[in-house]
């Protein structure tokens, strides 16, 4: 049994069930309670939940913060932070605190909290509404990062998430939020974290894309002369290096496609472990296709600024022709 | 439309124990002769260990080292009037706190020495690790009471922080979210009067901090943080309130008679009168002629527990350097998460091999 479903049905979906699974489960955030969340993303959950749903006020660090001692009293947080460049106002409790509990503690607390939110361009919001952290958060040890880009994939990788021991930073592309809809399959459907997609198989070149790039790279591969290899890693962290090499050991070629800044992104990082594991059976330089080293800009400009079809075709090209 | 007053507060200041050690009878907690002695025995430990601490520092045998010299009264009363399930949420400065909570010396040691061993906490004690990063952990607090609101506990939180931290963002959005969800939150602020070198006058210009809950519509109580019993009073009563869904803030009073850590020199910013002054108000000394008065000590039991309390410290240090031979760095790689991923597992392996 599936259904069709968009990506913002999918996450109602999943929080729905975990909360009827586990009693432990808490869902808290701006907006998130009457009002059903700014992307309807909790909507009517506080009706079926009600002492389980809470609308905080408006303090990110508060949110993530307070999820800590939840999480230590043996609750399973689930704060949903508004957009994702807001959640810069609670990086300090998720660096020095979510991420390190378990370490801290010497393994005897943990905190098994999922820290949901909007990411990624293209949707023509305001400052601060388009960001895509998802390197900063890979750069913080102790920490897991879902980026999913299906219905089908948001379903699974939640439900993966929210039963994680370990904290989870769950990214989701506004883009897409309500841009695809996909089958989901109905009940039990747990995609593991680590774990990536081979969305298409090829021969010529591998692309890697997630979030909403994954749609871009595969309009780009499907207009572009080479048998395209899409992988889409699912999670950042952690990151399933071994399909990216088996797949570039296959085609000698790589185009990584993320709408983050180029410099210290997650291109340069997977570029790295090609280079550590595979660099002899490179054809050519692994291509990064990315956003550029400038704040995410105002919307007349954010398409300008993303990765699109054809500069990922132009990255296939340079890849082939190299 | 006349110009009306909108709201009105008051902070009221308690102390059960005046500096000469006379007691108000209205104010003192009711405890038994053994409590009373324990409460003494409790600053005595914290004194002596944070007295040997420093002195080990300075031999290179832990690293740096916050001592709560001075704050013994406000932290041993604070976590004396904890029950056993309610939890305890310390910064970095809580020996005197830890110790009375029964965490065991040579824990603190060993974290002094740089080993995670010394922060775990023993599974199903309710004590969190030290949070170094200033005011962070008063929304851990918070969180804590209000999960026990949640699941309707009678449990309450108490966290640590201290003047400085009262000026972070965190503490408000700390009390603030605590009033909102009814958390069964203590947040006791340790005024030791300096943030290292900035003194409480350029830390704020609120007449107090108890009165930043005010701005929160919770309940804010200054006590005498030198006064372990008016502290005993205070603090029992607000964890009381607490249960209820009804968070408080304590503004304890207090000193840090010694350095902000072991790599600070406090002559840089504080006076030797004003250090004086503030040896007068030494919170043992106070309580110790109050407990001679009362009957409660006299030299016999003093030197008793001098003694027991030096026979434990050795004890703790001795197993502090045990533990500490028996450091394995690559156990380092095995608390980050749940279970060890290939990715992490890879580098475990090269730390091994040393590349």
């Amino acid at each position: 049994m599936s259904d069709q479903r968009n990506i913002v049905e999918a996450v109602r979906g999943t929080l729905r069930a975990e909360l009827a699974r586990d009693d432990d489960v808490i869902v808290y955030g701006q907006d998130v309670g009457r009002n059903g969340g700014v992307f309807r993303a909790t909507e009517g959950l506080i009706d079926e939940f009600p002492n389980r749903i809470y609308d905080t006020p408006v303090a990110e660090a508060a949110i993530v913060g307070t999820g800590v001692g939840l999480a230590a009293h043996g609750l399973t947080p689930v704060p949903e932070i508004q957009f994702s460049g807001f959640a810069h106002q609670a990086f300090h409790q998720i660096q020095q605190h979510v991420s390190r509990l378990r370490s801290r503690s010497r393994g005897t607390l943990n905190c098994p909290m999922t820290i949901r939110a909007p990411a990624g361009g293209g949707i023509r919001a305001l400052e601060h509404h388009s960001e895509s952290f998802e390197a900063g958060y890979a750069h913080t040890p102790g920490l897991k990062v879902a980026y999913p880009s299906t219905p089908a994939d948001a379903k699974g990788l939640l439900t993966a998430s929210i039963r994680d021991p370990d904290p989870v930073v769950f990214l989701e592309p506004t883009r897409l939020y309500r841009a695809v809809r996909g089958e989901v399959p109905e009940g039990e459907h747990v995609v593991p974290l680590g774990e990536a997609n081979v969305v298409e198989t090829g021969d010529d070149v591998t692309v890697v894309a997630w979030g909403a790039m994954r749609r871009e790279a595969q309009r780009a591969a499907d207009g572009v002369d080479a048998d395209v290899e899409l992988i889409d890693p699912r999670t950042i962290v952690p990151l399933d290096t071994d399909a990216i090499l088996d797949s570039v050991r296959k085609t000698g070629r790589c185009v990584v496609v993320h709408e983050a800044p180029k410099t210290a992104g997650m291109a340069a990082e997977i570029t790295a472990r090609i280079n550590d594991e595979a660099l002899m059976y490179l054809e050519a330089p692994v291509e990064r296709v990315t956003g550029y080293d400038v704040p995410f800009p105002l919307y007349a400009r954010e398409e300008a600024y993303m990765p699109d079809p054809e500069r990922i075709r132009a990255g296939i090209e340079r890849a082939m022709d190299y | 439309m006349p110009r009306e007053r909108a709201a009105e507060f008051t902070i009221d200041h308690v102390q059960a124990l005046d500096e000469a050690g006379n007691a108000d009878p209205d104010l003192l907690p009711d405890l038994s002769t053994a409590e009373l002695r324990d409460l003494y025995r409790n600053m005595r430990r914290a004194r002596r260990f944070d007295e040997r601490a420093v002195a080990l520092q300075r031999r290179g045998e832990i690293g740096t080292i916050a001592p709560a010299i001075g704050q013994e009264a406000v932290q041993v009363a604070s976590a004396a009037a904890l029950s056993e399930g309610d939890w305890m949420v310390p910064s970095f400065r809580e020996s005197a706190a830890y110790l009375t909570r029964g965490v065991d010396p040579h824990l603190l040691l060993w974290y002094a020495m740089g080993m995670e061993e010394g922060a775990a906490v023993p599974e199903g004690e309710h004590t969190m690790p030290p949070s170094i990063a200033v005011g962070s952990q008063t929304l851990h607090g918070a969180g804590l009471g209000w999960g026990q609101a949640i699941t309707g506990d009678d449990d309450a939180s108490l966290v640590f922080f201290g003047d400085g931290a009262s000026s972070e963002g965190d503490a408000y959005e700390a009390f603030n979210v605590a009033g909102v969800f009814d958390a069964h939150t203590v947040f006791l602020c340790q005024n030791n009067r300096y943030a290292i070198s900035v003194p409480r006058e350029r830390q704020t210009r609120a007449e107090t901090i108890a009165q930043k809950a005010v701005a929160a519509g919770i309940d804010g109580v200054q006590v005498d943080g030198n006064d372990v019993l008016g502290t005993y009073k205070v603090v029992s009563e607000a964890l009381e309130q607490a249960r209820q869904g009804e968070p408080v803030v304590v503004e304890a009073l207090t000193y840090r008679r010694s350095m902000h850590t072991t790599a600070d020199d406090p002559s840089v910013y504080r006076t030797p009168e004003e250090e004086a002054e503030w040896a007068k108000r030494d919170p043992i000394d106070r309580y110790e002629d109050y407990l001679r008065e009362e009957g409660v000590l006299d030299d016999d039991a003093v030197a008793e527990i001098e003694d027991d309390v030096e026979e434990e410290l050795e004890a703790a240090i001795e197993r502090a350097r045990e533990g500490e031979r028996d450091v394995d760095p690559a156990e380092m790689f095995d608390h980050a998460f749940a279970e060890l991923s290939p990715w992490l597992a890879d580098q475990r392996e090269a730390f091994e091999r040393h590349e």
